[in-house]
């Protein structure tokens, strides 16, 4: 039947991931690996774990293994992202964004997109547990919240949260961070900030 | 070879052979039912055989149904009586009695609609399900006041499937001067509904759900109900819902009605025979699998169970590669942040809601897709669970 067109929303290369996901971790106990990170929870509907590989002397990433608990495009999303992380350098691979990762996989529902966060912030925290283990605290890029909203108490890393998870106008942004509910003084900022983060995440 | 096996029959439902027919007979049949010559008789006389119908099916008369454009619209309708604030409305609720209560585990079309209503004044209390997703006629009697005007609880919960007191719950409803509605969309066609029995004032039904065509619903409006309509304009169904009838939609819905009445019976107990045994094939061959809802007083064809360790959506894909096709009750099949509310509101934990998947099967469902829907669910879950953060430490 020629269903295949309207059954799936994701793309065949993210089908593929899907249905075939590569380098799931499968035995944890015997994979040394060098760093080791989790991210989410699973009341959110969504856990992932990335343990990486690293060969010291020339700052690359040797294998890259996981596991999810999570719904069909985080395991596409890490799937794909498993694959193009070995190979790469540590700096590299640091710096890798949802969208690079949505973007290999041919694009993501933008509803989706939310949902394949994890991948890369799970590769992140496996990067930091190897620098801790090797002494480099000092390469651990500490991503400071910055306070948008003095009332309310709300950071820009909130704000970017909402946006990945659907936010597009301010109101919605309100609705799911109460932002400038109170004297109202941050709204042209979370604007700024809104229409920034839409843009880094959601710009073909 | 491919398979194509549907268990989603709580979303809807295949159109029955019969009812195909009906509608391909009344394809010509253009005339508007309201027009007094030839053409526009026999679509009345249509519309009426078909209220006809509908009405004996749910032990009405034919006068007090009419027809809707869903569901949802019937239900809208009813609710939003409580709210006109127009002394001059034809609505002749005692002015005083604008509260509605519900449940925390109605359909989106009531929950949206009571949110909307407290926008706009009226009082609406929620009742709570317990775990097994029933409502309780003494907590019902705890939250009426001499201000409850509509009280509005669903026959059967389209997402577990528990089926409610219904009769009850009336009658505690009317002991305080309250009218009562039921949307009974999941349970007409399923279980035997006599709203005389019952002694309601209001009730939903629906046609997609019972293998008719999508678009055409029914509301029973008690004789001598106060009501206003919500659609207004002409004086289609006598002046209770405006615009011209929808009479293929209508002539489906006459015959899905016609053919549940012959096939309801034998069909529960052939699904019966499959839930039992779908079940017992979960329970026997899938580790940490726990059922929602009531194990009784449930809708037959529905069987609603979560997974530990594994995510509904990715269960529902990898089922649907496999020509499986059931539902969700995860976040991430919704669209929304949130899994289904109704397990939630039974104190389902997140984790486990997230988890969950709604098999329903329907008249076309045979025994052999049960049992192949058993052995692609074995390997799905254990797929899923192998590649899970949180089952790994549990093989």
């Amino acid at each position: 039947m020629a269903k295949e067109e309207f059954s799936w929303v994701y793309t065949g290369i993210a089908k593929d991931h899907f249905t075939n996901p590569r380098n799931i971790l499968g035995d944890e106990a015997s994979f040394k690996d060098n760093g080791k990170g989790t991210v989410g929870n699973m009341k959110c509907g969504d856990q992932m774990l990335v343990a990486i590989k690293v060969d010291k002397s020339k700052g690359t990433i040797t294998d890259c293994k996981w596991k999810t608990y999570g719904c069909a495009s985080a395991i596409a999303s890490t799937s794909i992202m498993s694959e193009m992380v070995i190979g790469m350098t540590i700096e590299k691979a640091y710096h890798l964004s949802p969208k690079d990762v949505a973007a290999a996989l041919g694009g993501l529902p933008e509803h989706k997109i939310h949902c394949s966060v994890l991948g890369d912030k799970a590769l992140r925290a496996a990067i930091d547990d190897y620098y801790k283990r090797n002494g480099m605290e000092d390469k651990i890029v500490k991503e400071k919240a910055r306070l948008v909203c003095q009332c309310m108490n709300v950071t820009d890393h909130e704000i970017e949260h909402a946006v990945l998870e659907g936010a597009r106008t301010l109101y919605e942004l309100q609705e799911r961070t109460k932002l400038g509910t109170v004297c109202g003084q941050c709204k042209p900022e979370a604007t700024r900030l809104l229409q920034l983060y839409i843009k880094k995440h959601f710009s073909k | 070879m491919a398979r194509h096996i549907y268990m989603d029959n709580n979303a809807t439902t295949p159109l029955h052979p019969e009812v195909k027919k009906a509608i391909k007979g009344a394809l010509d049949m253009f005339g508007n039912p309201s027009s007094l010559h030839e053409f526009g008789r026999e679509a009345r006389a249509a519309v009426e055989r078909a209220r006809e119908r509908v009405a004996s099916f749910i032990g009405a008369s034919p006068d007090e149904i009419i027809f809707t454009g869903s569901g949802s619209e019937a239900n809208n309708t009813v609710l939003s009586l409580a709210a006109c604030p127009a002394t001059s409305c034809l609505n002749l609720l005692d002015k005083k009695k604008t509260g509605i209560i519900t449940t925390t585990i109605e359909h989106p079309c009531v929950l949206e609609t009571s949110k909307c209503l407290t926008d706009r004044g009226v009082d609406v209390t929620y009742l709570k399900a317990d775990c097994l997703g029933k409502v309780s006629v003494e907590e019902l009697e705890n939250v009426l006041t001499e201000k409850t005007g509509i009280v509005s609880i669903m026959m059967a919960n389209n997402e577990i499937g528990t089926t409610q007191d219904i009769k009850l719950l009336a009658k505690m409803a009317h002991k305080h001067g309250a009218l009562f509605h039921t949307d009974a969309v999941q349970a007409v066609g399923k279980i035997p509904v006599d709203v005389k029995d019952l002694d309601i004032d209001f009730l939903t039904l629906s046609a997609h759900k019972i293998y008719g065509p999508k678009g055409i619903g029914a509301l029973y409006i008690k004789k001598d109900i106060p009501f206003c309509p919500l659609i207004r304009g002409g004086h289609q169904e006598r002046g209770r819902r405006a615009g011209t009838e929808n009479t293929l939609g209508i002539v489906g819905l006459e015959k899905a009605v016609e053919m549940r009445a012959k096939e309801m019976n034998a069909e529960e107990t052939r699904l019966l025979q499959f839930k039992n045994k779908l079940k017992k094939g979960i329970e026997d061959n899938i580790k940490d699998a726990r059922f929602n809802g009531h194990p009784h007083d449930c809708l037959t064809g529905t069987t609603n169970v979560s997974f530990d360790g594994a995510e509904g959506e990715a269960i529902l894909l990898y089922l649907d590669q496999k020509g499986v096709a059931v539902s969700t009750g995860s976040a991430c099949a919704s669209g929304s942040l949130d899994p289904s509310h109704v397990l939630l509101a039974t104190g389902t934990p997140a984790e486990r809601a997230h988890g969950s998947i709604r098999i329903s099967m329907g008249r076309e469902n045979t025994e052999k897709e049960v049992d192949y829907v058993l052995t692609t669910l074995i390997d799905v879950i254990k797929k899923v669970r192998s590649m899970s953060t949180a089952y790994g430490d549990k093989k």
